[in-house]
């Protein structure tokens, strides 16, 4: 083999990369970290502040209600739409023509903007002229998500299982559709009760896209804002005001740059910790 | 244990069938014998998996009944009909360890739990799969595999039959030779039919005692290797199985004799006189093709060497006719005159040999 050539000339071809990677993440990133360790009124004038906001942040009581808010949340959609999903990827017809139906009934969900299913489903679920609300009242049942926070979480989590629960049906079905024919097959054979197709071939098949599923529904749902902003505002009260709905208030409403970037980071960190431990957990168990 | 008899068998994928005449297996009636070793032989396409399905009960055929004996299972569920399959490309449950695999099949059966733990030790012996018995399953090699969805089989005591469908495919060579000896092992000891599909007549010559030749939907033959070898039934039993295959050349009908390029060809049997638009072959392996001083006059064309023999191919005006000449036999330069064993040499009538 002849000498490896040696030509300055290849970093241009790695930097348009690297140029796209420090505008829109290493750039903005700094600029985050630059506030959150100063303090500053304006007109670019900043005071060196060292930790402080962190601490502040680590120790608001604010801060871990809507920590505790957005934990909750997260847990009760993961909890409602994975197995939801699944269940449903199951019932879907394998071949004919109702699989195309099924899908893009499926997809048509993920095609609507968050905002507007944060629109639909306020106009869906007001009392008065909702149909969904005024249905439930009509059954007697005493609903208002505008001033009760059982009825505001009740909505926002069912607003949020109408548009995602897809993207794991989706996933499921494609996960489903990749197990031959030949292990139905064999499981017919030995006499496999439907529970044991499900438990021993198709969750084991499914568990790599069923990964990537919780993964994203973890991620997304963790940084939720414009649907439950548009439907709820955060209220009634802060009962609804999840991590970025705070962190929106506090660094637009109240304009306190520096706190709100110590939040931002703790937010990011946050995402970080519990994805790579959910990952790692779920990886572990490939390995053995 | 039972003989399997298919009655008038046939199926069709189409659901308008009556419309499209589109089957893929033609009616047929088949018996397999309590015990045998089957080989179904046959092309890509040909219909094996088809059957394969309906012995099995993966699929109810469109017509016809299949029977256990005198029960007719043509309904039955799989689990209901004591079979056991083996797939192309190996099914093993990933999660589990190699023995919950094997004990899979008995569990949901419902056998005691010391019951089966014996019998899965039995039969791991058998595999040479009891070093691995508590490994994950799917750590294991294609071999490995394959032998643990066959396992799932013969655990059972009560299987009627084995199938095996191309179960080699995915096996590397050199233990492909390992894996069918030790098939052929196992049939020995466990005396349960078996059934295995494959389009390489060398698996199949090798295992089966029986071979049942499919061609386009059809069973053609069903026959010792021995019988198939010196006399097909059809033409497709005869350029199908050899190597190379049978030479089949046109013929005509003179005088009640069949007459090649102007040569009279005497044939094994006398025949009964085929339709007046059949199509006439003679049939001749080019293992009973012999030089001689005359016969019919051919020119040498090609002469490949492939050890302990060599394979010439001759020509008679724009026909072929390849020669299978054993070692120490010299070959003539360029122009010979061949000859055709009578014994050996058949007439076919639109495929089918005229008897």
């Amino acid at each position: 083999m002849s000498e490896k050539t040696t030509n300055q000339k290849a970093w241009l071809l790695v930097a348009p990369v690297v140029i796209l990677v420090a505008f829109n993440a290493l750039i903005p990133l700094m600029t985050v970290v630059n506030y959150s360790v100063q303090e500053t009124f304006g007109d670019n004038v900043f005071f060196w502040e060292g930790m402080k906001w962190f601490e502040d942040v680590l120790h608001s009581e604010r801060f871990h209600a809507s920590l505790l808010r957005q934990l909750s949340f997260t847990g009760i959609i993961l909890a409602i739409e994975v197995p939801l999903g699944v269940a449903i990827a199951l019932t879907m017809p394998k071949k004919g023509p109702w699989v195309s139906v099924c899908l893009v009934l499926m997809a048509l969900p993920l095609l609507i903007p968050w905002n507007v299913v944060g629109a639909m489903w306020n106009i869906f679920a007001l009392p008065d002229i909702g149909l969904l609300g005024k249905m439930i009242n009509g059954l007697g049942i005493d609903y208002n998500f505008t001033q009760q926070p059982m009825a505001a979480w009740f909505t926002t989590i069912l607003m949020d299982v109408w548009h995602w629960t897809s993207l794991v049906v989706l996933l499921a079905y494609a996960g489903l559709c990749s197990i031959p024919d030949a292990y139905y097959q064999a499981a017919r054979i030995d006499g496999a009760s439907r529970w044991a197709v499900f438990r021993f071939i198709q969750l084991p098949k499914m568990k790599r896209v069923l990964t990537i599923a919780v993964l994203l529904r973890f991620m997304d749902s963790f940084m939720i804002y414009t649907e439950p902003f548009v439907l709820t505002g955060g209220g009634p009260g802060n009962t609804t005001t999840f991590l970025s709905i705070d962190l929106v208030k506090i660094a637009l409403g109240q304009f306190d740059l520096g706190p709100a970037a110590a939040m931002s980071l703790i937010y990011f960190l946050i995402i970080l910790l519990l994805s790579w431990i959910f990952y790692t957990l779920m990886m572990r168990n490939e390995e053995q | 244990m039972a003989n399997i008899t298919l009655n008038k068998i046939r199926h069709s994928y189409t659901a308008d069938i009556e419309k499209s005449g589109d089957w893929a297996l033609k009616e047929m009636d088949v018996v397999w014998q309590d015990g045998g070793a089957y080989a179904l032989l046959g092309p890509s396409g040909c219909g094996k998996t088809t059957l394969l399905n309906i012995i099995s009960g993966l699929l109810v055929p469109t017509e016809g009944r299949v029977l256990f004996d005198d029960r007719d299972v043509t309904d039955l569920p799989s689990d209901q009909r004591q079979i056991a399959q083996v797939f192309q490309f190996p099914v093993v449950y990933d999660t589990m360890t190699v023995f919950d695999n094997l004990a899979f099949p008995l569990r949901n059966r419902g056998m005691a739990p010391d019951m089966i733990t014996a019998r899965v030790h039995e039969i791991a012996q058998m595999l040479d799969l009891e070093e691995v018995l508590n490994n994950r399953a799917s750590g294991l090699t294609a071999d490995g595999k394959q032998k643990i969805s066959l396992g799932r089989g013969l655990v059972r005591s009560d299987v009627n039959v084995i199938m095996f469908d191309e179960p080699l495919t995915v096996i590397d060579p050199h233990l492909k030779w390992l894996l069918r000896s030790k098939l052929k092992e196992l049939h020995q000891q466990v005396k349960a039919t078996m059934i295995y599909v494959t389009h390489d007549q060398t698996e199949a010559l090798t295992f089966a005692d029986k071979v049942v030749v499919m061609h386009d939907g059809v069973v053609v033959q069903i026959g010792t290797p021995v019988e198939l070898f010196e006399k097909p039934n059809h033409t497709f039993v005869g350029h199908f199985i050899g190597s190379p295959g049978m030479n089949l050349l046109p013929c005509e009908l003179h005088n009640g004799e069949p007459r090649f390029e102007g040569h009279t060809i005497g044939v094994s049997a006398p025949f009964k006189m085929p339709q007046p638009n059949a199509q006439l072959q003679i049939g001749i392996r080019p293992e009973f093709v012999r030089f001689a001083e005359q016969g019919l006059p051919v020119d040498i064309v090609k002469v490949d060497d492939v050890g302990r023999y060599r394979i010439v191919e001759t020509r008679i005006n724009n026909q072929t006719i390849k020669i299978v000449s054993p070692e120490g036999i010299s070959i003539p330069a360029d122009k010979a005159h061949i000859r055709f064993e009578q014994e050996s040499t058949h007439l076919y009538a639109d495929h089918w040999i005229l008897t």
